[in-house]
């Protein structure tokens, strides 16, 4: 049918334009990273020597290792506590406003928790540092591992767990022989998400990393440097935080789908 | 021989309804035993009260003599075969089968000898290393089977075991399960709402309605000596005719007067139950029948083999059936608004309070 084609031409190429809105702006910057002269917007001939550079600035190099640090810590407590908590929810039958406010973290906007979170941390008396920021990242990496492992267990048979305990097992057993190997593509996804999202975040880590620069993150460095001008060198670590990001994306979303089929 | 399970006055409330309600049983070794009834008769809670997943509010379990009321489910040498068949999605036929048997304490050797005798039994072999979801619906269900069986358990429990399967699976598995039943020389408790499946399967069954047993009792037993008109009306097909009763007699609405077995003393209302296939039609009246009735022919289903008349009675809103034989119904020609008259002998009646 001529008509249904036509739509069908349109839809396509509006597709290709929302593409080529979204990711020109990153192809830029991965390619101005490898632009040889210092300036950002005009061409002079491929180099690597701006990889090379970030190399041997101590100060990012420092902030990339405390991101690593606050990345890894806060996706392992939020992946157990967020695990955690989806398997008690599903179980519970929550009503809906409960189950709602386990949305919330991920509804709000990161200013606003950010600001939150200082001012608990203020009227606390806590000290500020990368252990304030794990804690805040926690705080909302929780809510995001918790949706993700729910979706998986939408579709988990608990007659499985039944079936464990029937056979001579007991409650510990059967959540690591049986609970935990089924559900561990949601919870894998989870973490890889809740890894990508710590990596990421600025504002909640700008507000709780207190005073100093010994708990400066990446995302913090970039946004000090280009204080001073947007460098190649920038372009080249937002590519590499970017490319770790997409990886991970794109993991989260390969081992969620696997389970599905 | 002894009971191998003893229920003593079982109960459990959930909420407002009585799933069980003041049930004793003994189920004897070897037995096959099956619990049968309408949904929400309590006979699943019942299961899993036996399982351990669910606890009563009063009454005990025994198993051989030992109470274990207060056991869990991983503490009893009882298995369940799960309705949904439970299989670890996540490991392959020998390592759901094998899982058992590690919890307890038994050497490799050991346990992959028993994995691979009960895969023998079950026809498993070829599907050792697939997965559940390779498998079919029959292939799950033998897994299942398996996996409970491995452990050895003194009695095992099956929810609903072939409700998952298609009709002609279900009855080519029917046998299977009673042969691995009396090979494995295991007490299995089955729950079903299908009466036939219980019929051919067990060696008794309690009828159970609104967490109660009805009736308890062989299969022919059942079938040929109901003691209400619920386990008459659930098991089989069945003619009622409502009337007031004395003695062996009861008089229906429109005058006529039959006899039946008496089941129960001083019942007033009540109803003369009749099988299908104890009744015979005749064109001229039955002069030295116990038991006639006249009626119009309404309506004849063919079934191959033998044939069900329907038969409308006067003064009497429920059409009555007879099952005749093909040859025979050749021989009579019977046709449809033909005036005939049903016959049977007092011994196939039974009389039961209202």
């Amino acid at each position: 049918m001529p008509s249904f084609s036509l739509s069908n031409l349109y839809l396509n190429s509006h597709l290709k334009v929302v593409y080529f809105f979204l990711y020109m702006p990153i192809i830029v910057l991965m390619v101005l990273s490898f632009n040889k002269a210092g300036l950002p917007t005009v061409w002079s001939g491929f180099s690597v020597e701006w990889y090379g550079k970030l190399l041997d600035n101590e100060s990012i190099l420092n902030a990339a290792w405390n991101t690593l640090i606050v990345a890894v810590i806060s996706t392992i407590l939020s992946s157990i506590l967020g695990t955690l908590l989806a398997l008690g929810i599903e179980r519970m039958k929550v009503n809906s406003g409960l189950d709602a406010l386990l949305f919330a973290p991920m509804i709000i906007p990161d200013i606003v928790l950010a600001i939150a979170l200082l001012s608990f941390f203020t009227m606390l008396d806590f000290t500020l540092g990368l252990h304030s920021i794990v804690l805040s990242h926690v705080v909302f990496n929780i809510a995001f591992v918790c949706a993700v492992v729910r979706t998986r267990l939408k579709n988990f048979d608990y007659s499985v767990i039944e079936a464990s305990e029937d056979l001579g097992a007991g409650s510990f057993t059967t959540f690591r022989r049986v609970t935990l190997p089924i559900i561990f593509p949601g919870v894998l996804a989870g973490s890889l998400l809740a890894f990508t999202l710590s990596v990421d975040e600025f504002i909640i880590a700008f507000f709780t990393a207190g005073a100093g620069s010994s708990s400066t993150t990446l995302p913090m460095q970039i946004y000090s440097m280009i204080r001073f001008g947007v460098t190649p060198e920038i372009n080249a670590m937002a590519t590499i935080v970017m490319l770790v990001s997409f990886t991970m994306v794109f993991l989260s979303q390969r081992i969620n789908k696997g389970i599905t089929q | 021989m002894s009971s191998v399970i003893q229920l003593r006055n079982l109960q459990k409330v959930f909420g407002q309804t009585r799933a069980i309600d003041d049930v004793s049983l003994d189920i004897q070794e070897n037995e096959f035993f099956a619990m049968l009834g309408p949904s929400g008769c309590g006979k699943t809670t019942l299961l899993r009260t036996i399982a351990g997943f669910e606890s009563p509010d009063h009454g005990k379990v025994l198993l051989s003599g030992e109470d274990i009321t207060p056991l869990r489910p991983n503490k009893r040498s009882i298995n369940l075969m799960f309705q949904s068949y439970a299989l670890f999605p996540h490991m392959s036929v020998a390592k759901n089968i094998a899982y058992g048997l590690e919890m307890e304490d038994l050497t490799k050797q050991e346990i992959q000898r028993r994995v691979a005798d009960v895969m023998d039994m079950a026809h498993l072999h070829e599907f050792a290393n697939r997965r559940p979801d390779q498998l079919s619906g029959g292939q799950r269900q033998r897994v299942a089977l398996a996996r409970a069986l491995v452990k050895r358990p003194k009695v095992l429990l099956l929810d609903e075991p072939l409700g998952a399967l298609d009709k002609k699976l279900r009855e080519q598995m029917q046998l299977e399960l009673k042969r691995l039943q009396s090979e494995a020389g295991i007490t299995f408790v089955m729950v079903t709402h299908d009466q036939e499946e219980a019929l051919v399967m067990a060696d008794r069954i309690a009828l159970m309605k609104d967490g109660r047993v009805a009736q308890l009792g062989s299969p022919k037993e059942l079938y040929e000596q109901p003691n209400s008109r619920f386990v008459a009306d659930f098991i089989g097909s069945m003619n009622f005719f409502d009337g007031t009763i004395s003695g062996d007699r009861i008089t229906l609405k429109n005058g006529t007067q039959l006899s039946g077995v008496v089941t129960a003393d001083d019942m007033n209302h009540g109803t003369l139950a009749v099988r299908p296939e104890r009744i015979c039609l005749h064109r001229e009246i039955p002069q030295d029948a116990d038991n006639r009735i006249q009626g119009v022919i309404e309506d004849i289903a063919y079934h191959g083999q033998d044939l069900s008349v329907h038969v409308a009675v006067a003064n009497d809103a429920q059409r009555k059936l007879a099952r005749i034989s093909a040859t025979l119904a050749e021989e009579q020609e019977l046709k449809l608004g033909e005036s005939v008259w049903c016959s049977w002998t007092s011994q196939h009646g039974r009389l039961l309070g209202a």
